[in-house]
C-alpha cells in the first residue's frame, strides 16, 4: 500500500515487540482481510515464496550457504524463523508474473475483429519476508513501471504499467530486516543496507537475546499500524530498537561480496574491453541470471492463433537480454555474441540504468552470482575492469579492441 | 482460412520410434480441430486413406539411415509446399546416430545373423542433412502443445512461437529451483533448447538434452562445470551423445570428451 520511493525517509516509527503467536496472529489479520499471504518456504532445497498459512509454514531452523553457483540449505539456529536470505524467488514473480495474457481477439464478420480483455481485478497479496535489497528492488520496478514518477534527466516519465500498477497498490508489505549476510551478498555496496528503510507497511526485526526469542514489528504505513494495534504484545522499549540495531550491524558486516566504487562511470569508459570476450568462455547465455534478478524486467510479446485462425491471443512473457531473439530487428539479431549480450546485460544493470531510470538497475541481491550455474560474478568481473584500469585514471587500457564484443 | 479447399496433410516416418507421430494423435480434444482444419491426405499410423501429393504440409519423423531413406525424402520433399521435421531423429538423427561414432559393419556382424540382408548406411542423419527444410520442431520426443502451434502457425501463415532459448529459461519461468545450483546434480539445461514443459528439473532431475543445443550454446564451460562437479569425462561425453548425439554443438562436445 506504500510507494514510497527509495530514498525516503524511514516513516514515523511505531514499533511493538512481539512473539513468534504475534507473526502468527499477523499472518491471520492479513488472512482475514482477504489477502493471499506469500513468504518462504523451504521447497526443493531451496527458500521459495509461496502461500503460507502460518508461521508454522516457514523455515524454521534453516539457514543458506550461498557462493558463485552455489546454493545449499543448512541446519541454524533452533526456532529461528528467518535464519537464511534470498532464495531464487523474488517479489518480481507476484508483481510482474512470467506470463501475462494481454488480450484476445476474435473475427468479426461486421466489425473485421473484437477485442477482449481479461479480467483486469489484481489479486490481493500480502508478502511476508521482503528483504531491504527487495524493497530497493521494489523501488525500482515502481519507477521502471511508471509507479513511481521519476526524471531521470531527460523529461518525466510518460507510461504506466497498469496491470503492475493494480497489483503493486494492492499489495501489503511486511518486511524483514536481515540478521546475517548471504556469500553473494552486497547490497552495502550498491548504497543499501540489512535495514529496510521505508516502503513497507510493517518491517519485522528478529531478535535473539539471553534465551528470548522476539520480533521488533514497526509500522511504515497507516494500513501496517492499524493491524500493528491488534498484535499481542508489548510497546517497544529503546532497548529493544538497540537489539534490532545490533541485529542488524551483524549482518552489515558480514557481506560476502562488494561491489567496486563508481561502477557506473566504470563500465561506460570500458566499453570496450578485454574482459567481455574472457567472460564469454565461461557465460553460458542461459538467462538464469536475468530470470533471477530482482529488478531485470524485460519481456516479449508472443501472439498466437488456433488452428482455424478465427481467434488470436497476445502474451507478455519474461524475456532476456541473454536470447538470441531479444535483440532481433529487421535482418537479423544485432547481439549474436555472448561477449556482447554479457555487455549488454552488466552495462544496462550497473549504468546506463541510472540514465534510463535514475538509480542503479542493482540491488546487491547477489542471485546471478548465486544462480549462475558456472558462478559468473558480477562483482568479480567488474572488478577485474576495475583493476585493469588502475593507474590510467579510469580510461581504457590499451589493446581493448582484441575483446570488441 | 477462406481457403476454398483444406489444406493436405502429410505425416511421414523414417527411422524413428513413431513417438513423435503419436505426440500428434495424442493431442486427442485438439486432433478433431486439426482433423477439421486439414485433410489429412497420409498418416499410416493413424489412416490407412492415401491421398496422392502434392501435398501443403508434410510432418517429418525419424532420420535418414539407409540409402532407400535417402531416396525417399527427395521424392517427399518434391511433393511437399511446406515441410516441417518432428523430433530429435528428424532434426539431428536421433539416438540411432550413436552409430556414427563406431564402426558399423562392426555392430552389424555381431548383431545379425546373416549380415547380407541388412542395407544401411554408416550414419544416421537429420533430413536437413538431405533436403531442404522450412522449419525444425525439436524434442524426443515433440511437445504437442509445440507441435499444435506449428501447424496453428503454418495454417495461418505465421512465424511459430518455438523460442530458441535455454532451458533455464523455462525452469525459471515455472519457479523450478536450478538442480545445478541447489542440489549439485548434472544438468544439460543451460545449453538445451526449451520446450518440454520442464520435464525433468520439474522432478529434481538434471535435463537430458532431449530437445537439442539452443541458440549459441556454450558447451565447454558447461561440461568444464560438470566436471568440477565430479562427472567423469566419460560421462561427460555420454551425457552429450544421447538423443540428439549428433547435433553439431552436442556432437563436438561429445568428441571432446571421448578418450577412447
Amino acid at each position: 500500500m506504500v510507494h514510497n520511493d527509495i530514498h525516503a525517509t524511514p516513516a514515523a516509527g511505531h514499533r511493538l515487540i512481539v512473539g513468534r503467536d504475534g507473526l502468527d496472529a499477523l499472518i491471520a489479520a492479513l488472512r482475514g482481510e482477504g489477502y493471499a499471504v506469500i513468504g518462504p518456504r523451504v521447497r526443493d532445497g531451496a527458500i521459495a515464496y509461496e502461500p503460507v498459512d502460518s508461521t508454522a509454514d516457514l523455515p524454521i531452523g534453516v539457514i543458506d550457504e550461498q557462493n558463485g553457483g552455489h546454493y545449499r540449505l543448512n541446519t541454524g539456529p533452533e526456532e529461528t524463523l528467518f535464519g537464511y536470505t534470498v532464495g531464487p524467488h523474488s517479489w518480481k514473480r507476484a508483481l510482474y508474473p512470467p506470463r501475462q495474457s494481454l488480450w484476445t481477439a476474435a473475427r468479426d464478420a461486421e466489425k473485421g475483429f473484437t477485442i477482449e480483455k481479461p479480467d483486469g481485478t489484481p489479486p490481493r497479496q500480502a508478502f511476508l519476508g521482503v528483504r531491504p535489497c527487495e524493497l530497493r528492488a521494489l523501488g525500482i520496478h515502481d519507477r521502471v513501471f511508471g509507479v513511481q514518477p521519476h526524471d531521470a534527466g531527460h523529461g518525466a516519465q510518460q507510461f504506466t504499467d497498469q496491470g503492475y500498477a493494480a497489483r503493486r497498490a494492492e499489495a501489503f508489505v511486511v518486511a524483514v530486516n536481515c540478521g546475517r549476510a548471504g556469500g553473494t551478498c552486497f547490497c552495502t555496496s550498491m548504497g543499501g543496507g540489512p535495514q529496510a528503510e521505508g516502503g513497507y507497511d510493517l518491517a519485522v526485526t528478529e531478535i535473539n537475546r539471553n534465551g528470548w526469542h522476539d520480533f521488533l514489528v514497526e509500522a511504515g504505513s497507516e494500513h501496517g499500524r492499524a493491524i500493528l494495534d491488534t498484535l499481542p504484545g508489548r510497546r517497544a522499549e529503546v532497548y529493544d530498537v538497540q537489539a534490532a540495531q545490533a541485529v542488524t550491524d551483524a549482518a552489515r558486516g558480514q557481506m560476502g561480496r562488494a561491489m567496486v566504487p563508481d561502477v557506473a562511470d566504470l563500465l561506460a569508459k570500458n566499453l570496450e574491453h578485454p574482459r567481455w570476450a574472457e567472460v564469454a568462455k565461461r557465460c553460458l547465455s542461459c538467462a538464469n541470471c536475468t530470470m533471477v534478478c530482482p529488478t531485470c524486467f524485460c519481456s516479449t510479446m508472443e501472439d498466437v492463433t488456433d488452428l482455424t485462425g478465427e481467434r488470436t491471443e497476445r502474451v507478455r512473457r519474461w524475456d532476456s537480454c541473454f536470447t538470441l531473439d531479444f535483440s532481433y530487428i529487421h535482418g537479423g539479431s544485432i547481439r549474436q555474441s555472448t561477449a556482447s549480450r554479457y555487455r549488454q546485460w552488466i552495462t544496462h544493470k550497473l549504468s546506463t540504468w541510472h540514465e534510463q531510470f535514475g538509480t542503479s538497475g542493482c540491488v546487491g541481491c547477489g542471485r546471478c552470482i548465486t544462480w549462475c550455474p558456472v558462478g559468473i560474478d558480477i562483482t568479480e568481473e567488474a572488478r577485474a575492469i576495475h583493476d585493469s584500469t588502475r593507474g590510467t585514471a579510469g580510461g581504457t587500457p590499451e589493446g581493448t579492441n582484441e575483446g570488441r564484443a | 482460412m477462406a481457403a476454398s479447399r483444406k489444406p493436405k496433410l502429410a505425416v511421414w516416418k523414417f527411422s524413428s520410434c513413431d513417438g513423435c507421430q503419436l505426440s500428434l494423435l495424442d493431442c486427442e480434444d485438439e486432433l478433431l480441430e486439426v482433423a477439421g482444419a486439414v485433410e489429412i491426405a497420409y498418416f499410416l499410423e493413424a489412416t490407412r486413406v492415401e491421398i496422392k501429393g502434392p501435398y501443403d504440409v508434410s510432418l517429418v519423423e525419424g532420420s535418414i539411415t539407409t540409402p532407400h531413406d535417402a531416396a525417399r525424402i527427395r521424392k517427399i520433399r518434391d511433393q511437399s509446399k511446406m515441410l516441417v521435421t518432428i523430433g530429435a531423429c528428424a532434426t539431428a538423427g536421433g539416438i540411432q546416430a550413436l552409430k556414427n561414432f563406431r564402426d558399423v559393419d562392426g555392430f552389424i556382424k555381431a548383431v545379425y545373423a546373416h549380415p547380407a540382408y541388412i542395407d544401411t548406411l554408416a550414419t544416421s542423419t537429420a533430413i536437413q542433412d538431405h533436403v531442404a527444410v522450412d522449419f525444425e520442431l525439436r524434442g524426443c520426443p515433440v511437445n504437442k502443445h509445440q507441435l499444435l502451434e506449428v501447424l496453428n502457425a503454418t495454417l495461418n501463415r505465421r512465424k511459430p512461437v518455438i523460442p530458441a532459448h535455454s532451458q533455464c529459461v523455462e525452469c525459471k519461468m515455472a519457479g523450478t529451483v536450478c538442480v545445478t545450483v541447489a542440489h549439485g546434480t548434472p544438468c544439460l539445461g543451460p545449453v538445451t533448447q526449451a520446450g518440454c514443459g520442464n520435464l525433468c528439473p520439474g522432478f529434481a532431475r538434471g535435463c537430458y538434452g532431449c530437445f537439442g543445443p539452443k541458440e549459441n550454446p556454450n558447451t565447454a564451460s558447461l561440461a568444464k562445470h560438470m566436471a568440477e562437479l565430479g562427472v567423469s569425462s566419460r560421462d561427460i561425453a555420454q551425457a552429450f551423445r544421447s538423443f540428439n548425439a549428433n547435433a553439431e554443438a552436442f556432437r563436438k562436445e561429445g568428441d571432446a570428451h571421448d578418450d577412447r
